[in-house]
């Protein structure tokens, strides 16, 4: 058997870190938000030549059309405008077509008008919080125990503050958008999380209804030590399938697999080293 | 004997799924049919299985107009509604999509018509067409001041509108082959256009939609069979748009789209490629782990795994599920958490190994002990999935598609799961573990 519940203050230590960093990223830069929330207009283009990011530059002051984001990708130019009318779109597809002296394929195109988007952010927020007080409900009824429950609602929480804050970090830096979709890896991270803590919380439960014994913190680190490889390979099967999709699946879901990804993992980290300790020392509390 | 039946029952099981899951190309290249159509008991059995892709893997556009419901009174909101999203269907019909939808959402006080052409290229005109209001009304002359020396004449409206017409159709005219727009009119326009005829002969009728002049025919003679055309200088194309505007009539209410998106056939096709692509390399990772780690047990989750992939994707066929990428990524995480039963069990069946236990006991009680752990865990998965599907359309829960598609198919992966994870698995071992 192995103490894991020994280093304990090093599992807490790398979480502040990780949710630290996250936080200082969220609270500096913040996120960019898709035009699902905020409305405005996501143009994608595939030309038939490469071209340099100042000529597009160029054009686009031409056109008149308030860029807010540009990203050149080979022969793949990505826009987010304010909200387009049809016609001003068209105007901009020819006149870039002019100007570049290419021709356009429209990929993609998508505008959404800003009272849509504010009703989403509120609509995604009420789902949001349906689903967190449903897990809490369901967490209460299944283990009868007050500490079960919170301590495997803080794993929870812990890995909702580590996939927003280091998603904030992505969408810094790799232009990741904050949409519907990264608000669905959130909330399947969240039923994930629980889920591996119920197969070790599981196993506690077991001994201390069996064993006539009182130790906690013995029953907890033989759990851990007996669910370890299952939680470590349950997690590696799940992370084999994402990454073949974050790596070589297709482009409009890459963001939404990696917040997953980072899911999965915090998740499969937070129900021994997290939400474990946390059970042990609440139990002990009420035992003084 | 019993244990016979149980081998045919699992061997039409997976016979069964397996004809669902065919691929059309194999399909074709064997003649096999791809739906069934029989009668069970007086009940007719009509399906089709096929994989129905969503707009953002086939391309294709996504419209929501907000209906401005300012001027309907309230007890007529629905009615006007579900009236304007049949008109609206209508108009849409003749794009000729495939499976266009055409729904109606509501969200506090605004009321939406959420419309979905998969493959189609030139949004532009389906917007125009969509929001059109066609208003067909017939005009004759009057002579205004006939006292004059020189009479000025004017058109005035006369009672034949465009809800007299029963249907329009678009035929070309005998003599110059030239597309034209029939009209027919229902009981009382085709008395109102027998009166209005009878007293204008020799003077022109004037037909406009929208308020532009399409043509002003002279009556020839009184017609009194309630068929009229309208010529002009049509392209077919115009013909046609003219006929379904008029046969579909005015919208009830005033509509602006408020949301658009478009997404090329080109970006979709590639990314189902990508996507399957990715899916295979993962799943093959997943199977090799699998038996490196648990070797002969790792083999019989394999094929666990393989036969509840197939099962999913035939249920998927079955429903149909209509898949969007999110609902493939959906499907490929439960895939991830079906082989977590797996492992489960596994690891609790060792655990009663090593505790001693013959092999047959271990492998029940492990069964057993695992099982609670299994359908505990994906009870939170399910409820997730629940609030994000939103099944019953709450209006204050999100109700898009891309989420959908991805709640959907995570559901019903791991309900599979469950399914193959207990009774498959448990099969299986009980087949191929028996001797040892």
């Amino acid at each position: 058997m192995v103490n894991f519940l020994k280093y304990k203050f090093i599992y807490f230590f790398i979480s502040l870190l990780v949710i630290g960093v996250g936080l200082f990223s969220f609270f500096k830069w913040g996120y960019r938000y898709s035009i699902d929330f905020v409305g405005g207009s996501n143009l994608d283009y595939q030309l038939n030549k490469d071209i340099t990011e100042s000529a597009l530059q160029k054009a686009l002051n031409n056109s008149k059309i308030q860029i807010v984001y540009l990203k050149i990708d080979g022969k793949v130019i990505n826009l987010r405008t304010k909200e387009l009318e049809q016609n001003q779109e068209n105007n901009l597809k020819t006149a870039l077509e002019k100007d570049l002296k290419v021709k356009i394929t429209v990929l993609k195109s998508e505008t959404v008008g800003p009272i849509l988007g504010r009703e989403t952010i509120i609509k995604t927020g009420v789902a949001s919080i349906f689903a967190i007080l449903g897990i809490l409900i369901y967490m209460s009824i299944a283990f009868k125990g007050f500490n079960f429950a919170l301590a495997a609602i803080l794993a929870t929480v812990h890995d909702l503050l580590v996939v927003v804050g280091s998603y904030s970090i992505i969408s810094h830096f790799f232009g990741a958008e904050v949409d519907t979709m990264f608000v669905t890896a959130v909330l399947t991270t969240m039923s994930f999380s629980v889920h591996d803590t119920i197969v070790i919380f599981d196993k506690i439960r077991e001994y201390l209804q069996t064993e006539n014994q009182e130790n906690i913190e013995y029953f907890a680190n033989r759990a851990l030590t007996e669910t370890m490889v299952r939680s470590i390979n349950n997690s590696m099967t799940i992370v084999f399938m994402l990454l073949a999709l974050a790596l070589m699946g297709g482009s409009t879901i890459k963001f939404f697999i990696i917040a997953l990804l980072i899911g999965t993992v915090t998740g499969t980290y937070s129900s021994p080293f997290i939400a474990t300790p946390i059970l042990v020392w609440l139990e002990k509390r009420r035992k003084k | 004997m019993k244990r016979f039946l149980k081998i045919i029952f699992y061997l039409s099981l997976i016979a069964l799924v397996i004809w669902i899951d065919m691929p059309e190309a194999l399909r074709q290249k064997y003649k096999i049919t791809s739906s069934l159509d029989f009668s069970l008991l007086g009940i007719k059995v009509r399906k089709t299985f096929k994989t129905s892709l969503g707009l953002d893997l086939k391309g294709g556009s996504h419209l929501v107009f907000e209906a401005d419901t300012k001027n309907t009174k309230q007890e007529d909101l629905q009615d006007s509604l579900s009236s304007a999203r049949d008109i609206i269907e209508k108009r849409v019909n003749f794009f000729g999509v495939s499976e266009p939808t055409v729904q109606t959402l509501k969200s506090g006080n605004n009321y939406r018509i959420a419309v979905d052409l998969p493959g189609i290229e030139k949004v532009d005109e389906a917007i125009t067409l969509i929001g059109k209001t066609a208003q067909l009304t017939f005009r004759e002359e009057k002579i205004l001041d006939d006292k004059s020396a020189s009479p000025t004449a004017t058109l005035v409206e006369t009672k034949l509108t465009g809800t007299h017409i029963k249907k329009a159709s678009v035929d070309f005219n005998q003599q110059d082959g030239k597309p034209q727009v029939a009209l027919s009119f229902n009981d009382e326009g085709a008395k109102l256009f027998g009166e209005i005829t009878q007293r204008n002969v020799g003077k022109p009728l004037a037909i406009v939609v929208d308020n532009s002049l399409i043509s002003a025919p002279t009556v020839q003679q009184a017609i009194l069979d309630g068929n009229a055309v309208i010529t002009g200088n049509f392209t077919v194309d115009e013909a046609k748009k003219l006929a379904i505007s008029i046969n579909s009539g005015a919208l009830p209410l005033s509509i602006k789209l408020v949301e658009e998106k478009n997404i090329g056939p080109t970006l979709g096709a590639n990314e189902v490629k990508k996507s399957v692509y990715a899916g295979g390399i993962g799943l093959s990772a997943v199977l090799i782990f699998m038996v490196l780690f648990y070797g002969k047990l790792g083999l019989i989750a394999s094929l666990a795994l393989i036969i509840y992939g197939l099962i999913s994707y035939a249920i998927f066929r079955t429903i149909p599920v209509v898949l969007t990428l999110p609902g493939v990524a959906g499907f490929i995480l439960s895939i991830g958490m079906a082989v977590d039963s797996n492992i489960l069990i596994f690891e609790r069946i060792k655990e009663e190994l090593r505790k001693g236990r013959e092999f047959d006991i271990a492998f029940r009680l492990g069964f057993g002990r695992a099982i609670d752990a299994i359908k505990d865990a994906n009870i939170t998965t399910l409820l997730v999935s629940f609030i994000l599907f939103n099944p019953l359309n709450w209006e204050f829960l999100p109700q898009f598609g891309m989420v959908r598609g991805f709640a959907l198919t995570l559901a019903i992966g791991v309900a599979t799961s469950l399914f193959t994870g207990v009774v498959i698995t448990k099969r299986l071992i009980s087949m191929f573990y028996k001797v040892k």
